[in-house]
């Protein structure tokens, strides 16, 4: 039983539109159902995320987060791992970015400190990854339970060096001191004036560029590199990939490496742009919407950045909701990630055979 | 004694929930599907207990609308993995998520206090049970404490947990339907040449395990809990799903490992800010990570191979 072959565009627009359409009905009927009006909570969530200028600096604040770590999961996806440790080496990643912004901020200027925070929070997070990848590759460990296992080993272990080690002598809160102005990247504010949106005090910074880039960096590696083609040859047949002479302790660590490498990265956007410090727990669940972004994004890149977007808008438009609807939380953007995850990811193959027979039948009638 | 008898008394209270959720995803995966899922299902059950629990005041109406609301729960994700053949994994990812923002929108739209539920009443809650003898033996040196201190006041879901354990032993290694259900796990084709229907079995095997989620949840907040809090699981579901590699997908030994991560947690409450001699201050961060870094070495080879069943996480696929 073959599936029916859809025309490419079905297969890529129309179906991954229609999952997510699914998966917002399914949220505003719970909105119906706690007594609010779905319609007018969409207004005001979109209004909140891009009717002002402050909004749009905040949707791209937290898609900027979104980017990183879609990316990282996108990327691991291409070789056949399925990296739910993005949370971890996210958290771990922030880290690298805080060691090093605590030994160069008083000395240099942001911008001799910006690229080896990145290298640090990139180094710290792949280093996370890099068990996993290896007990997977030699040890046949199940990369999923491995990086599960080690998101909690992130948070015991970072929970003891903000209290025991990096929280200065005194301070009760689990925290780092601030960084100076050498350990702050600018934010985007001038730069979004230009194009004529005053975003005021909202923290989009310098990372939002970095994570454009490195979505255009993993376009490059995946389909331009031999490299990506490698690890998207791992994924799709791994026996013949294997034949082909492509190692899979290679691939398997190599794509985890860069994997965990982008969720580190992301600790740059809200401990170096946003915060100036090593807060307790600051990741935030990132690393989760990461594997939403991911896969509503279909590991492209561009559909990364796509739902990065769409995920920052309902960030910061779900602020601004429960601010005017006290009724609607927060939590509400916790359960549309679930639903999305659930449509477009689990059930992704739910629409299939009914288009398939559609297109097929609209191709019988063409040919006759 | 009264001390030791204490920690083990609040290692069997700290178990339950593992070991529900632990034998939970034994009867899923050992039917071939993958479950990560264990925690969002726990945290519905527990909403749903609690919500109905102070709604109408009875436990017994709280622990059946928690395993209703965590075999829904199941049923999504068997809905997902075995009749829409979609990733396991995914799945359980998604129940997690929607089971977390769910349960605090419904909270606190529901209840208004910031997504817990009211406190409950005692009459609310399954309270302790009081066995037998308890008083007498209480003055008898060595098994009075032991009697009325450990074994005896729990809540029937705590003396649940640990039959179900040989039950699952028993259901699976000595009946027909459990010979079935671990062979759907190993072999699904083989089990359809002999004319059973794979995915009937799963669907029985993802139900129980809903079942089983749905007491642990209800434990959680009726029981060992007066009342529900957002996010209350706090990661048991996945100390769970260790516990169940840890265990090697064995009912048994499941139950000995979710007494020692029980255990583990039970001493780290009690050594927070302890000095310990030649150690310092206890390292409460490493023994709450114990039970994962554990299961990361056993999963690495070095405590004997941990072999999932063959079949699990892949849909199955009838040949036409």
């Amino acid at each position: 039983m073959t599936p029916a072959p859809l025309p490419r565009w079905v297969d890529l627009i129309l179906l991954p539109l229609l999952n997510l359409s699914v998966a917002f009905l399914v949220a505003g009927l719970v909105v119906l159902a706690i007594g609010e009006d779905p319609l007018e909570a969409t207004r005001i969530l979109l209004y909140g995320a891009l009717g002002w200028g402050e909004g749009i600096g905040f949707t791209l604040y937290y898609a900027t987060s979104f980017i990183f770590t879609g990316l990282a999961v996108a990327v691991a996806f291409h070789a056949g791992l399925f990296n739910i440790g993005g949370e971890g080496q996210a958290y771990v990643g922030g880290l690298g970015v805080a060691v090093v912004c605590l030994a160069l901020d008083r000395y240099v200027q942001w911008w001799i400190t910006a690229p080896l925070a990145a290298l640090g929070g990139a180094a710290f997070g792949a280093a996370w990854a890099f068990v996993p990848a290896y007990l997977q590759a030699t040890r046949g460990s199940h990369v999923v339970i491995t990086t599960i296992m080690f998101n909690f080993i992130a948070a015991s272990l970072m929970i003891w060096l903000l209290v025991d080690v990096l929280a200065p002598p005194g301070q009760m809160s689990p925290e780092s001191r601030t960084f100076e102005a050498g350990g702050r990247l600018p934010q985007l504010d001038g730069l979004m004036a230009l194009i004529g949106v005053d975003t005021g005090s909202a923290p989009v910074n310098l990372s939002l560029i970095l994570a454009l880039l490195a979505a255009w960096g993993v376009w490059l590696l995946i389909w331009r590199t031999r490299l990506g083609y490698e690890m998207r040859t791992f994924g799709a047949n791994r026996d013949a990939a294997i034949y082909a002479g492509v190692s899979p302790l290679r691939i398997t660590v190599v794509a985890m490496l860069i994997s965990g490498g982008l969720a580190g990265l992301m600790a740059l956007n809200p401990v170096m742009g946003e915060q100036h410090r090593l807060l307790f727990e600051f990741v935030g669940g990132a690393g989760f919407v990461g594997i939403a972004v991911a896969l509503m994004g279909r590991a492209h890149p561009a559909g990364v950045v796509a739902a990065a977007l769409l995920f920052g808008v309902l960030y910061q438009g779900g602020a601004e909701l429960a601010f005017e609807k006290p009724a609607i939380t927060r939590d509400m953007i916790v359960m549309i990630q679930g639903l999305v995850i659930l449509f477009a990811g689990a059930l992704e193959f739910l629409f299939r055979p009914a288009l398939g027979r559609l297109f097929a039948g609209a191709a019988r009638r063409e040919a006759a | 004694m009264e001390a030791l008898v204490a920690l083990l008394d609040s290692t069997v209270r700290l178990s339950t929930p593992l070991l529900l959720a632990c034998l939970a995803g034994l009867y899923s995966e050992r039917s071939g599907v993958f479950d990560i899922g264990l925690e969002g299902k726990l945290l519905g059950a527990a909403f749903a207990a609690a919500a109905t629990a102070s709604l109408t005041g009875s436990p017994w109406l709280g622990a059946l609308a928690a395993v209703a609301a965590s075999c829904a729960l199941a049923l999504v994700h068997g809905v997902a993995c075995i009749s829409a053949r979609g990733n396991q994994i995914v799945s359980g990812v998604a129940i997690n998520f929607l089971a977390l923002g769910l349960t605090a929108v419904l909270g606190h739209a529901w209840f208004s206090q910031g997504g817990k539920t009211p406190p409950l009443a005692q009459e609310a809650r399954l309270g302790p049970l009081e066995l037998p003898l308890s008083e007498t033996l209480a003055g008898v040196p060595v098994l009075g404490p032991v009697w009325s201190g450990l074994v005896s006041g729990h809540s029937v879901l705590v003396y649940a947990a640990f039959l179900a354990a040989p039950l699952t032993w028993w259901v699976l290694w000595r009946t027909r339907f459990g010979l079935r259900l671990r062979a759907v796990g190993e072999n699904p084709a083989a089990v359809d040449t002999a004319g059973l229907s794979v995915a009937g079995l799963r669907y029985r095997a993802v139900l129980v395990c809903g079942l089983l989620c749905g007491l642990g949840g209800a434990y959680l907040s009726i029981a060992q809990g007066a009342g529900f809090v957002p996010n209350m699981s706090a990661g048991k579901g996945f100390i769970a799903l260790a516990a169940l590699i840890f265990a090697k997908w064995r009912p048994m030994q499941a139950m000995a490992t979710c007494l020692l991560f029980g255990f583990l947690d039970a001493s780290a409450i009690r050594l927070q800010g302890v000095e310990l001699p030649l150690i310092g201050p206890a390292p409460v961060q490493l023994i709450q990570a114990a039970p994962y870094i554990l299961t990361v070495v056993l999963l690495a080879g070095f405590i004997g191979a941990a072999r999932p069943p063959k079949a699990g996480g892949a849909p199955y696929l009838k040949e036409r």
